[in-house]
């Protein structure tokens, strides 16, 4: 009978951390930017191709979560938002997708090649024009 | 009842699909978790044939959740067919796998804890302990009668650099009647054909493909740790990332002793629906 209870518990649990798991995006992986990776230059910069090709990763990797439009959902923040179209750097942002904020429901991008983090972060800052 | 399969199969035909650019290993695991709130199911199988013995092919199904951001947790149906014999289920497993620390390192640790249930298993997902060509010589029947409860722990390390992935996992499986601990590794890397993406949408573009190497055996047990009457593989490997959010691996992997099976080829096929219980919320919405 104790196992009988043990198996739904479990099950509670999983599906109770997924619900908390987008936290809430309060901006604060920005204070834990080390300062070289904050002032880092995005190789992409001023290219075009890479916006585009930021925009098909973005559509298959994070529009689930953050929108089609980066328009957000739920607790899962807006990407145009101010916080990240101007008080991040593209440094900020590239820390951003290869650490995650783990803690908080997002989670590390370390799986893509590096080229293809800062065309997402091209693609990102190119959402403010 | 039959609301709740309209739901399923509606969700599994609108649910936003990811190329899921898994790692092309087949047992080697990376530090890299499953995304909170997808669901990957794939279908891994194997074939071989011990010298002098029957050709077997075995099969995995796996349906592995991102719980939250540090924390997977993936269950498996395993089963095999051996040719002259029978066609059996063989067992289940469910693991855990919890990333210790919140940002990405040099080499980053993963904590891995597995129980299983299996009896004449043949899928191969590891190897530990004396595992090797003798195991294949008994019928499934008889190696039915040999069950096996066993708790797996694995450290998993990795590490990312210019695009390759090095992957390490030190494996300890316990058999729950009084069975000393087995061991056994598992080593890999791996690198996508391009680093970075294409920027128009492309079916057999380079970055869709990553090939790599892997490497893994047993290390004997407790009372005999070593690689004597141990088996090891080692094989090329290479998987696709389909546009639609289908991945494709192959590996053709070679027995490097007498103690092992001469050949193995492994097929995989996986398929990640983003964000699954969201879209059951969107769906469950919209039917009312």
């Amino acid at each position: 009978m104790r196992k009988m209870r043990f198996a739904p518990s479990l099950l509670i649990l999983l599906l109770g951390l997924t619900g908390l798991a987008p936290g809430a995006a309060d901006g604060t992986w920005l204070y834990s930017v080390p300062t070289h990776e904050h002032d880092k230059a995005n190789p992409f910069a001023g290219r075009p191709e890479a916006v585009a090709a930021g925009r098909r990763i973005f559509e298959d990797r994070c529009a689930g979560c953050h929108g089609k439009n980066a328009e957000g959902h739920k607790k899962r923040p807006p990407l145009k938002s101010e916080r990240v179209q101007l008080q991040a750097t593209e440094g900020d942002l590239h820390w951003l997708l290869v650490n995650g904020n783990l803690w908080k429901g997002m989670p590390s991008w370390s799986k893509l090649p590096d080229p293809q983090i800062w065309q997402v972060v091209s693609y990102l800052k190119s959402l403010k024009q | 009842m039959r609301f709740g399969k309209l739901i399923t199969l509606t969700v599994m035909l609108t649910a936003t699909c990811a190329s899921a650019q898994e790692r092309p290993y087949f047992v080697t695991y990376s530090h890299e978790m499953e995304e909170p709130g997808s669901l990957e199911t794939e279908f891994l199988s194997v074939t071989g044939a011990p010298p002098g013995g029957n050709r077997f092919f075995g099969a995995t199904v796996e349906f592995e959740y991102g719980a939250t951001a540090w924390w997977t947790s993936e269950l498996y149906l395993d089963g095999q067919s051996t040719q002259n014999d029978s066609t059996i289920f063989t067992g289940f497993r469910w693991e855990n796998r919890f990333r210790p620390l919140m940002r990405e390192h040099w080499i980053n640790p993963v904590l891995y804890v597995e129980f299983e249930d299996t009896s004449a298993d043949k899928a191969l997902r590891e190897i530990v302990g004396h595992d090797g060509v003798p195991d294949f010589a008994d019928s499934n029947a008889e190696a039915r009668q040999d069950k096996e409860r066993e708790l797996e722990l694995k450290l998993i390390l990795g590490s990312n650099f210019h695009g390759w992935n090095v992957s390490e996992n030190i494996i300890a499986e316990k058999n729950l009647s009084n069975e000393p601990w087995e061991f056994g590794y598992a080593v890999a890397a791996s690198r996508p054909l391009a680093l970075a993406a294409s920027a128009r949408d492309c079916t057999f573009c380079p970055e869709r493909f990553q090939a790599g190497i892997e490497m893994y055996g047993g290390l004997g047990d407790r009372y005999s740790f070593g690689i004597h009457d141990t088996s090891h593989y080692l094989g090329p490997t290479l998987n696709w990332a389909a546009p639609n959010g289908i991945t494709i691996s192959f590996s053709p992997q070679f027995g490097l002793n007498d103690y092992s099976l001469p050949r193995l080829y492994r097929f995989g096929f996986s398929y990640e629906i983003s964000q699954i219980f969201s879209h059951l919320h969107r769906q469950s919405g919209e039917t009312k």
